[in-house]
């Protein structure tokens, strides 16, 4: 495979099976986004939101971008940006790992703190106010740009049905919503009776520890009623899968594949024998190995001590 | 009884506690027991009866939006879980 640029790397990932963590009866696959040039799902919404800003006109040369990420979408925007002349600003919860500020830093963004009590939400709010005090700054927003979730409807799950047309069922992780959004109406209008479940990190307490409930937040991209369920993982029962992936089928991912992959072996009960489910694995487990998710151990040990930076 | 849990932002109504049990058929049951005990609950989780938007509410691991509501059923062992809806890492 030759490209002209990286940027044109970006997708066609491997979907891989799982025989031997797939339920008797049931055939598991991942689609490993880690394959992507930056090591995660987000080089397609970076490219997808980068692309559509352009074509309207929103990016002129040397153009200053500013989005709140919790690494992965920074990581993958910084990449673009470097390649394409534009400086990049990401504000990110100040418990995020090492590993992404390396990145980050190395791509020549910088990085704005917000924090580590709020979350992500923390991040969404203070990048709405940097970029309202600041007009000439360009804020793709992932969490309401449809750009996201049409990556997904166009790459990801156009992937998935030149791959495996006669899949039963999808599962994703919940972050911005523009997975399951964008790849389940793809995957419903291709065959309705797709089911689409949405794994949902249970966060440490620290992460909710909003001021109060007006605080909360619900993506805009995301559409509910794509989905068939929404399915809670905990950090032990996430990490306990991630590790199993790679003791058992030689996968090294990160920690929300342990959460799409528990929750595709809990759904396969409710689906006829014989059904193919796809589990998207959004990045590998490199850019975790400082935060100690691998670290040999009792998974119930770490994945208390680990409940509050594991998900950041 | 099912145990509920409680959310860190919401403790405040429930004397610091994270946990609480309390017997009722569905989630809607279990809800109105536990107002009687702590109303500072009630106005928080609903508007005019409905769930808050900003609120999530799972039992045993499924949101209850995608089952039959707060006319979920639960049994005796079962965790239900309230959760703030944020905005998740991306």
């Amino acid at each position: 495979m030759r490209f002209q640029d990286i940027t044109q790397s970006i997708g066609n990932t491997p979907l891989v099976g799982l025989p031997r963590m797939s339920p008797d009866g049931y055939e598991i696959y991942l689609k490993l986004e880690g394959a992507n040039p930056t090591g995660s799902i987000k080089d397609r919404v970076a490219l997808s939101l980068i692309t559509d800003a352009e074509e309207r006109g929103l990016l002129g040369e040397g153009a200053r971008i500013l989005e709140p990420t919790s690494g992965n979408t920074g990581i993958a925007l910084a990449a673009i940006c470097r390649q394409r002349g534009y400086h990049l600003t990401c504000v990110m919860p100040s418990n995020t790992s090492e590993e992404r500020r390396q990145l980050l830093t190395l791509y020549g963004a910088e990085i704005i703190d917000s924090p580590a009590a709020q979350g992500s939400n923390g991040s969404v709010r203070m990048a709405q106010e940097l970029a309202a005090a600041d007009p000439d700054v360009f804020m793709p927003f992932q969490y309401g740009n449809p750009a996201n979730p049409r990556a997904h409807e166009d790459g990801t799950a156009a992937e998935i049905i030149a791959d495996l047309p006669d899949l039963a069922a999808f599962v994703a992780g919940l972050g911005t919503g523009g997975t399951v959004t964008g790849a389940g109406r793809r995957l419903k209008a291709h065959n309705p009776d797709v089911k689409v479940y949405a794994a949902e990190p249970q966060y440490g307490d620290l992460v909710y520890g909003l001021r109060n409930l007006d605080e909360g937040y619900v993506p805009e991209v995301l559409d509910a009623s794509v989905l068939d369920s929404r399915i809670k993982v905990d950090s032990r029962k996430a990490l306990a899968a991630t590790r199993q992936l790679a003791s058992r089928e030689g996968i090294f991912a990160g920690v929300s594949t342990g959460a799409s992959l528990a929750v595709a072996i809990r759904v396969c009960g409710r689906l006829p024998e014989g059904s193919k489910i796809v589990a998207i694995s959004p990045d590998g487990g490199w850019k975790y190995l400082s935060t100690g998710a691998y670290d040999t151990g009792d998974v119930d040990d770490l994945s208390e001590d680990l409940e509050n930076t594991l998900w950041a | 009884m099912a145990s509920v849990r409680i959310p860190t932002v919401l403790r405040k109504h429930t004397n610091g506690e994270s946990r609480l049990a309390a017997d009722g058929g569905t989630v809607g049951e279990v809800f109105d027991r536990l107002v009687i005990e702590h109303p500072g609950l009630g106005e928080t989780l609903f508007d005019q009866g409905s769930l808050r938007g900003f609120i999530n509410v799972y039992v045993e691991d499924e949101d209850i939006r995608y089952l039959d509501g707060l006319s979920t059923s639960v049994d005796g062992n079962d965790e239900i879980a309230i959760m703030p809806a944020v905005a998740g890492g991306a």
